[in-house]
């Protein structure tokens, strides 16, 4: 999520929200925020209820067995229809800012 | 006559050792963490290293040391890149399939939950006056 911390202003350009979802309380997202400068909100899940509505629970990969999301990245539009879907085979490789980015530009005509 | 110092055995382990505990460093930077080029060239010349340091032990053994404490470290070094390997091409390609998260053209299931500050955040408040949303579920800090 650094790359996409970085890029952050061409998302914030297009008028994309970039926010981040995991099990982790609030605590803990507030200090990985400060300690990485991310401007952008971390949501906590702490019982999974949104990870598992989005089929994206990873069961038992957590701490001491605990459930947690895999890697996973969503862009849904102003209607709420998404509009691309990134699920990784490789927990090391993410969806990149770029990708995001030239989706967002092909299913928005320009000018718009 | 002293026989000398097999350094390419030495150099050759610190090479293979250097590329396990590497991988710290290299996953932060998305070209070598996608796939571990850069552990796996350090494998490479590590393992090549010992092994020249190995044959050269065998084949001169009045020159350079190294017969045993040779193959014990080609033998740890082995381990340690099988270790890297089941870990890095196997443990970490466990990953859920995910057959029912949603997919192009539906509509996205609903959301609210409290930022880091403790806000309650929704998927509406998100997409107040954004034109889209990227949802970034990661594995988390812990």
């Amino acid at each position: 999520m650094r790359s996409f911390q970085k890029k952050l202003s061409e998302f914030d350009a297009r008028g994309i929200r970039v926010v981040g979802i995991s099990v982790d309380p609030p605590e803990i997202n507030r200090r990985q925020s400060q300690k990485l400068g991310y401007t952008f909100p971390l949501l906590s899940d702490p019982k999974a209820e949104v990870i598992r509505r989005y089929d994206v629970l990873h069961p038992g990969a957590g701490p001491k067995g605990a459930d947690i999301a895999r890697p996973a990245e969503f862009l849904i539009d102003s209607s709420r229809i998404v509009r691309w879907v990134n699920l990784t085979e490789n927990i090391a490789v993410r969806a990149r800012p770029e990708q995001v980015l030239s989706v967002f530009n092909q299913i928005t005509p320009a000018g718009q | 006559m002293k026989r000398k110092w097999n350094w390419a055995i030495w150099v050759g382990f610190g090479g293979v050792v250097g590329g396990l505990f590497s991988y710290g460093f290299f996953a932060e930077y998305p070209i070598t963490r996608d796939f571990p080029w850069a552990n796996l060239s350090l494998f490479a010349i590590g393992g090549a290293l010992l092994i020249f340091g190995v044959f050269r032990a065998f084949g001169r053994p009045q020159l350079y040391r190294g017969k045993i404490f040779g193959l014990i470290l080609t033998a740890i070094a082995l381990l340690l890149i099988a270790f890297f390997s089941y870990e890095i091409f196997y443990v970490l390609r466990q990953v859920p399939l995910s057959t029912h998260a949603p997919r192009i053209g539906e509509r996205a299931p609903d959301l609210m939950l409290l930022d880091q500050n403790e806000q309650p955040v929704g998927l509406g408040d998100l997409l107040s006056g954004s034109r889209a949303v990227a949802l970034i579920f990661y594995r988390g800090f812990w």
